[in-house]
This record gives structure tokens, C-alpha cells and sequence, in this order.
């Protein structure tokens, strides 16, 4: 496992200076066997998640340990986190859904099991269904997601199974601190509480990590960020992850507001800022590959990472389909999928090579609107999202993502909307985008955030790239000052999350 | 004999199910519903009522005091 646990992240080397991120495709400095592993998986690599899609299959719905921030009551079809699913389905209903998708979506390349549970806490219907969809679907990669507490006990089925990655939530390496987390669990037969709860829950998960590793089976790390309890804690675990094997380290923040009915929503617990998420992702990123585009999504969602289609694809819908596995449509189409990764990598080289002479010290944040596919195809009032990048002479490096409301609602408060988002992005230089109208232009020219919408339905690296050639070459010139622009939204009034 | 599942807040995750000893858990009609015939409170199997300790919503498994043996004698 040394390969794994050594390497430097794509991300990484861009930090250093060296111009190797996006690279064969994307492919970064990552070892070739490891990057084959992950290059179609919208999860585990941040280059596929732009044009692969994932699903999960709610078949387990049971848990063995209660966590603070999550309620599993709640449940509405609106609602995008984890936890959340509209219907449970049994392993036979989850491998129709999982077929009517692969071929509706032919893009689909990973079925996850990621609750609304515990995919470990109900290991009959876990593990029948991945052995069903293996029969009937047999390229589909398999993954699912763990809390830790019951791994050690189904690493060699999940070997067997074919599994491909690993998902554990480890929020804590510290009992301390995980009894301020995690109020109880189920463990032999018993309910602990408190410190003696925490301190087997984590033996448990870096027990399991460390047997997953030794499997070679790639393991991401998920963590929640606590702001208070666990945020500057969360380095030690990345360290003890890291030195275990672990391959992406996904910290997230807290999504806690009292509707939920969480313990966190109800007792006030705030969420971390955009700035404090990414302070903490920047203090991990070295030996690891941090993840910076979760959505944090639905333990039901469907499609690519930040487009839910959960909706179409209902048991009662499922039924109706005529569902048949196409093998070599899906092949082929996934064949295109991979000519335009190239290409779209070989535009961004291109484009770097005519920065790479420049010296500068100049950085710059710039926002997408992006619909997928690597390309800045989205209209600014219809975006959800703006995936930030941060422009040097090494070249584009995303860094993650900023939610807003969709400027384009119809009935309410238009001009509102523009604010809000200009308050959300206002400390990009400019904003690329599809299409843009007249009064958003102005307004945001206006705040010193330049529209840029001459590279629409181009690649993003190449274009913004591009355009920070232009942009350093202005600076150069004298024909513009560079000025940092303000500080990122802050917590509590800005409705932000950051990657 | 005494334990039942509280309807109106049972999520149905289906946790205390595969834990009954006495297999007195089962899903009717969405519901998880426990025989009372059947529950032992998990007496000489376990140290604690095994639905219970599992369950995700606090007094969702609760003993039935409507059961004849906790009624006061008459």
C-alpha cells in the first residue's frame, strides 16, 4: 500500500509549483493501477466526477450507532443530504432500479450502498444485493459506505463480494471527543454510551481501515467538520487515516439547522464556515488527496454529482420500464465519454504551455457554471453551484464548490437573488458562464466580478487558463491593476458550503 | 411477554428485527410490530431487551404496561 499512502495529490503538486495536475487525463501524479481504479468513479476522483455518474440503493435502512447530527425520521424528496431517502427498497427492487438507470444514464458507473443506515448494520440485504447487481450488471463498480463499528467483522466478505472502494466516517481518533459525537452504539449485543462507546467505535474503524488497506481495497475517509468539537481535531485523523492506508480524505461540513431534529440542529451546534472548511482542507492536504466536490448527497441520489435524478426513477416508475442490460451501448457511449476527457485534457495542456513561460505570482479565484461534462455550459441564473477554481501560472486547480440559490425563480425578489450571489462569490475575479443577461452583467461588473461568457460551452481549464493569460498579460501591460479581492462569505447570514 | 413498538414513532429501519432471540419481530404492512406471545424480554439471552438497546428513537421499544401482569392486583 505504500503507492497509495505515498503519493501526492494532484492538488498537491500544483500547491509546489509543478504543472502536472491534468496530466492523462486527469490522471494527476496518481500511481497508473490506482488511477485505473478510480478514473470513472464521480467519488473518488475529481476529473471523472465532471463526466461519470453515480447511484445508491437504499437497501439499508437499519443502524448501529446514533450520531449527533443525523435523524434518519426525517425524510422529503427535497431534501439533499445524507441520510435522506424517499422509499427503502428490498435487494431485488434495488438491482431493477440499478439496470433502469445504467440504461437511461449509460454515463452511470458506480452503485454505492450508503444507507439511509448503515450498509455494514444490515449485511444481508447489503451483500445480497451487490451480488445481485454483479450478476446482472457485472462492469458497474461497487462501493458502499460504513460507519466502521461492524467492519472488522465483513472485510473478507466485502472481499469477496468484489467491492471496490470503501467509504468510513471517521470523525474522531480522540474518545474524548467522539463521546461529544456520537451519544451511543450497539455493539455486542449491548448499547455503550459515552467515552467506553467512542473509544470501541474508533478501534473498530482504524482496525477496519487498516484490514481494508491491507486487501487493497481503496478506502475514502469521510469526516464531518464540527466546528468546536472536532475541526482542529480533525488533523490528527487525517494523520492517522493517512498513515493507515487511506486513499481520499473527504471532510465535510456540519449541515445542522433545527428543522432536521438532530441533537446538533436542536442545540444550536453551528455548521463551519466556507473559509474555516477550506482553512482545514488546506492544513490536511500533503500526503493525502483531499475531496473537494462532495455534494453530500442523498442516500437514494441518482446521476452526477450535484444533479439529482432520484425523482425519475421511483419503484412505481422503475416498473414500468422496459429495463433489458445493454452492455455495448453502454461501452460505446462510455468510449465517447473518454475521447472528450482526452481532448479536453489536451486543450487544457496546450493552453498551459503558453502560461508556463510567464512568471507571476499572481492567483486568482474565478466561479464556473458548469451542468457537467468539464465544460462551462450552464446559464448564470439557472446555476445551483459555482465550482471555484484558483488560476496560477501552474494552472487551473479546483478548489471547491459554492451553493446558491437559482437566480432565475420565477415570482420572488430577482434582484435579491443577484445580490445573494454576488455576496456568495465575491471573492472570485470573474464568473464563466454559458449565457448571461444584460442586468446581471452590470450588476456584477458593477461589484468588480467580471462576466465572462465568450468561452460558453468550451472546456473549463482550457478557457479559464486562457483567460488568466489574457488577465496576467493586462496586469503586465499596466492596463489594469491586480487587487485581491474580499474575504469569502462568512457564516451565519451567507447560505454557503464550500466543496 | 412485555415489550412493544410505539407506531407513531417507529421509523422502521428494521434494526430490532434480525436482533429478536424469539424471532417476535416482524414488518406488517410497514410497521414493525413485536408477538407478544413470543418476547422474553430477551431473559437468558441477553443482559438488556435487545429491540430496545437498538432502536434510534428513545421510548420507541417500551415495555406494555397495558399487559395484564402489570396491572394491579384486583
Amino acid at each position: 500500500m505504500q503507492s497509495i499512502t505515498e503519493h501526492k495529490g494532484c492538488r498537491a503538486s500544483a500547491k509546489t509549483g509543478r504543472a502536472s495536475c491534468g496530466s492523462q487525463a486527469g490522471r494527476g501524479d496518481l500511481p497508473v493501477e490506482i488511477w485505473e481504479r478510480v478514473k470513472n468513479h464521480p467519488c473518488y476522483s475529481e476529473d471523472a466526477h465532471h463526466h461519470y455518474a453515480r447511484m445508491h440503493v437504499a437497501v439499508a435502512p437499519a443502524c448501529n450507532i446514533q450520531c449527533n447530527y443525523c435523524n434518519r425520521k426525517y425524510d422529503c424528496a427535497n431534501e439533499s443530504r445524507p441520510g435522506v431517502v424517499s422509499e427503502k427498497l428490498t435487494p431485488e427492487q434495488a438491482v431493477r432500479k440499478v439496470i433502469a438507470v445504467a440504461t437511461t444514464i449509460p454515463q452511470m458507473t458506480v452503485l454505492g450502498i450508503a444507507g439511509p443506515g448503515d450498509a455494514l448494520a444490515n449485511p444481508a440485504k447489503t451483500f445480497k444485493t451487490l451480488a445481485l447487481v454483479t450478476e446482472a450488471a457485472p462492469d458497474i463498480k461497487l462501493c458502499l459506505s460504513t460507519n466502521g463499528l461492524a467492519l472488522p467483522d465483513y472485510v473478507d466478505t466485502i472481499v469477496r463480494a468484489k467491492v471496490d472502494h470503501v467509504t468510513i466516517t471517521i470523525n474522531m481518533v480522540d474518545p474524548e471527543i467522539g463521546a461529544k459525537i456520537y451519544p451511543w452504539i450497539f455493539f455486542n449485543h449491548k448499547r455503550y454510551t459515552g467515552i467506553e462507546a467512542a473509544r470501541i467505535l474508533t478501534n473498530r474503524q482504524l482496525q477496519g481501515l487498516e484490514m481494508l488497506s491491507e486487501r487493497g481495497i481503496l478506502c475514502k475517509i469521510n469526516s464531518v467538520m464540527i466546528p468546536n468539537i472536532n475541526d482542529d481535531h480533525l488533523v490528527e485523523v487525517n494523520k492517522a487515516v493517512t498513515s493507515r492506508g487511506a486513499f481520499l480524505h473527504n471532510i465535510m461540513p456540519l449541515i445542522s439547522v433545527p428543522e432536521h431534529g438532530t441533537a446538533f440542529g436542536l442545540n444550536g451546534q453551528r455548521g463551519p464556515t466556507a473559509q474555516e472548511l477550506k482553512t482545514l482542507q488546506d492544513a490536511c492536504e500533503g500526503k493525502i488527496n483531499m475531496m473537494r466536490h462532495c455534494r453530500q448527497c442523498r442516500a437514494d441520489a441518482v446521476g452526477l454529482l450535484g444533479e439529482d435524478r432520484s425523482a425519475e426513477f421511483t419503484s412505481d416508475q422503475v416498473m414500468k420500464m422496459d429495463v433489458h442490460y445493454d452492455l455495448e451501448m453502454r461501452k460505446a457511449y462510455q468510449k465517447r465519454v473518454e475521447n472528450e476527457r482526452v481532448s479536453k485534457v489536451a486543450a487544457g495542456q496546450k493552453e498551459l504551455a503558453g502560461v508556463s513561460g510567464e512568471m507571476s505570482a499572481i492567483t486568482v479565484l474565478v466561479a464556473v457554471a458548469t451542468k457537467g461534462s468539464g465544460l462551462i455550459n450552464e446559464h448564470f441564473g439557472h446555476a445551483n453551484e459555482f465550482q471555484l477554481y484558483e488560476l496560477s501560472t501552474s494552472g487551473a486547480k479546483f478548489v471547491g464548490l459554492r451553493r446558491v440559490e437559482g437566480y432565475c425563480q420565477a415570482g420572488y425578489g430577482e434582484e435579491d437573488r443577484l445580490s445573494v450571489i454576488m455576496r456568495d462569490i465575491r471573492d472570485c475575479h470573474a464568473v464563466f458562464v454559458a449565457k448571461i443577461g444584460g442586468c446581471p452583467k452590470s450588476g456584477l461588473i458593477k461589484a468588480g466580478i467580471e462576466p465572462v461568457d465568450q468561452f460558453a460551452y468550451e472546456y473549463i481549464e482550457k478557457s479559464t487558463i486562457a483567460w488568466f493569460r489574457a488577465y496576467v498579460g493586462k496586469v503586465k501591460r499596466g492596463e489594469i491593476q491586480h487587487v485581491q479581492r474580499g474575504v469569502p462569505p462568512r457564516w451565519p447570514g451567507d447560505r454557503i458550503s464550500a466543496a | 411477554m412485555p415489550f412493544k413498538i410505539i407506531a407513531s414513532q417507529c421509523t422502521s429501519c428494521s434494526a430490532c428485527e434480525p436482533l429478536c432471540p424469539n424471532v417476535a419481530i416482524s414488518e406488517k404492512g410497514g410497521n414493525f410490530v413485536i408477538e407478544a406471545a413470543k418476547c422474553s424480554e430477551c431473559v437468558g439471552h441477553f443482559d438488556e431487551p435487545q429491540c430496545a438497546a437498538a432502536c434510534p428513537v428513545d421510548n420507541t421499544c417500551v415495555v406494555d404496561r397495558a399487559l395484564p401482569r402489570y396491572q394491579a392486583p384486583v
